[in-house]
């Protein structure tokens, strides 16, 4: 069923509480980009209502040319964090709304694009020799995230010279 | 529906933060025979040391994270009061290579992503692929899939179960238990040639059928099988040290195993009776006599309750698969999507035809989309396929039941004590080739 991006988070709400509905349980969330670049990209959300046994499946269009946004179901199941979070990493897609939206699979400093579009070659933007000189020159420290290092306010204690070589890492959520 | 038994009972929802933000423990009293014993009153937390956190880095090349998984954690002393997790070190690009293959020939990165359930998923993409594609597989087809789903059923919670005792600190259910899936394997392997990778599906049918005398091996198996269950049971299920280790921990209420989208074992020891198998049943498992076990309360104890009752219950599926495996061909007979039988390509023209397009082009179905979930011992692992009408899908997609159950996690840790980090982690069943594909 293919239904208005706007009003997504109010339909959602509505299956999920509404007790002749009961959308309480989200399987997946997914995105399908394809292959013909006229044809918008579509979000894709798989519902189940547990009391009632049914399957629903909802999905968004995004035209091209717009920005890639729509909200975040967030708020209503606390299982979609992840799978968003995957949907932006893969996609690009973002969700208004997702308390902490960043990369999950690939690490948080990929510049390289968003690997399951279609415009995303198979073996990367990349060649190896490049990625194999990037992945030699990543700082060994990096492997905290600034929020983990503010933590316990570590970053403070760093060395100067570290602090300088992590601070390029960008903040987390872009 | 039955629910485990036990008799320990544990109070909920006192796991977390109390209203001051600090971690709160978790009361337990043993209620057996009548008699109700307070083990751990609320414990007063120790004087907090000037707000000096702890930051500790688990994995990921850490034996006990069960692959590369790596918790960031946030210490109070010794209790979790945050808990990061990260993932996609073993990031493959499953589902990218898929857009750039035939639908047979993404069947071996089904054996790759969950790799103890390897048979299973071969089976749940093929189902998944049929759907798209509009046929239907033969009856004997289906009982053997039956079969190769149980037996990866049993492998996998024969690991986890393995693997567990090994992280919380016992070792001889970890030889039995290897021990079996060793006889499992040796089915597998006397089936399709190979023990781990299986890649044992085609879309409209099974690669091969089961050799001579193979029913009479598994039957032996059904038969010694449930011994090793009772023997693990009768080692671990009453023992103090297990109990000890298991009981009270990353307990998770119904309403929040629902909401979080946990399924599998996760969801059912939590209280929810949600079994694909027998809510959105698939190869006729709806004709099977089979319980879903449900805990009561949501903790690693629990989920050590309901994988050993579901090895039970699996076995009773295996013999009743067995009792009614018909004769018959394995393959579909429809030859624009299964191939010919060789013979036929060479003596008849159309079958030549069939052979000839689909070895050069590829079965194709026709445009539409399809969502097959299956319940493998994980939980509800999806796959979604969607086709424009060429021979190569434009979106292949894997719902990851384990992905979804470790998110769950943070919100598990939380509270308790390092050590038990360890034991609620395994208690999720993590194949990390699933969670990061």
């Amino acid at each position: 069923m293919t239904v208005d991006g706007t009003r997504l988070l109010e339909i959602v709400r509505w299956l999920h509480d509404d007790p002749s509905q009961r959308y309480d349980y989200l399987s997946d969330v997914t995105a399908v980009e394809f292959r013909d670049p006229e044809q918008p990209l579509e979000v894709v959300w798989h519902l189940r209502s547990l009391p009632f046994r049914r399957f629903l499946r909802l999905k968004v269009q995004l035209v091209r040319g717009a920005a890639l946004e729509v909200d975040s179901v967030w708020s209503v199941y606390k299982g979609a964090d992840w799978l968003e979070r995957e949907c932006f990493d893969m996609f690009g897609i973002r969700f208004c709304g997702h308390p902490d939206l960043r990369r999950i699979l690939m690490w948080e400093q990929y510049r390289e694009g968003y690997p399951l579009r279609k415009d995303f070659p198979l073996r990367g933007r990349f060649s190896r020799s490049e990625q194999l000189r990037q992945a030699l020159s990543a700082n060994p420290e990096a492997r905290y995230s600034m929020e983990e290092l503010s933590i316990t306010q570590a970053f403070e204690d760093l060395p100067d010279e570290m602090r300088r070589r992590l601070a390029h890492g960008t903040p987390t959520g872009e | 529906m039955p629910t485990t038994k036990r008799t320990v009972e544990v109070a909920l929802g006192t796991s977390g933060l109390d209203e001051s933000g600090r971690p709160r423990r978790a009361p337990i009293t043993v209620n057996e025979g009548g008699m109700v014993t307070t083990l751990e009153p609320p414990m007063p937390l120790e004087p907090e040391l000037a707000g000096e956190h702890m930051l500790i880095n688990i994995g990921p090349q850490h034996p006990a994270t069960h692959g590369v998984l790596r918790l960031v954690l946030e210490l109070d002393g010794e209790t979790v009061v945050r808990c990061i997790p990260h993932i996609g070190y073993l990031h493959c690009g499953f589902e990218k290579m898929g857009e750039y293959r035939q639908y047979n020939q993404i069947v071996p990165w089904t054996d790759r992503e969950d790799y103890l359930n390897s048979i299973g998923n071969n089976c749940a993409f093929a189902l998944g692929a049929e759907r798209l594609f509009g046929i239907e597989i033969t009856p004997r087809c289906v009982v053997l899939r039956v079969i190769a789903m149980e037996l990866s059923r049993i492998i996998s919670h024969l690991v986890w179960l393995g693997t567990t005792c090994i992280d919380i600190g016992a070792f001889t259910p970890f030889l039995w238990s290897f021990q079996e899936r060793e006889n499992v394997y040796d089915l597998l392997e006397s089936w399709v040639g190979a023990r781990l990778t299986t890649s044992a599906t085609r879309v409209g049918g099974m690669a091969a059928d089961i050799p001579d005398g193979w029913t009479d091996k598994l039957r032996h198996f059904v038969r010694s099988f449930p011994t090793t269950i009772d023997e693990v049971d009768r080692m671990l299920t009453r023992n103090a040290i297990w109990v000890g280790r298991t009981i009270g921990l990353g307990a998770l209420s119904s309403d929040e195993a629902t909401n979080c989208g946990l399924s599998g074992p996760m969801l059912r020891a939590s209280g929810v009776a949600y079994d694909l198998r027998k809510d959105f049943p698939y190869l006729e498992y709806e004709t099977y006599d089979f319980e879903v076990p449900v805990g009561t309360h949501g903790d690693v104890y629990d989920r050590f309750l309901l994988r050993v009752e579901e090895l039970r219950q699996s076995t009773r599926i295996l013999a009743q698969a067995l009792e009614r495996l018909p004769d018959g061909p394995i393959n579909s007979a429809d030859h624009r999507v299964v191939l010919p039988p060789k013979h036929k390509a060479m003596s008849d023209m159309e079958s030549m035809i069939h052979h000839f397009k689909q070895v050069m082009e590829g079965p194709r179905p026709p445009i539409g989309e399809a969502y097959v979930a299956v319940e493998s011992p994980k939980g509800e692992k999806g796959y979604y396929m969607v086709s424009d009408g060429t021979a190569k899908p434009v979106r292949w997609r894997i719902r990851p039941p384990s992905f979804v159950n470790l998110s769950a996690i943070p919100k598990m840790v939380e509270g308790h004590l390092l050590s038990d980090v360890i034991a609620i982690n395994a208690s999720i069943d993590i194949v990390m080739g699933e969670i990061d594909r």
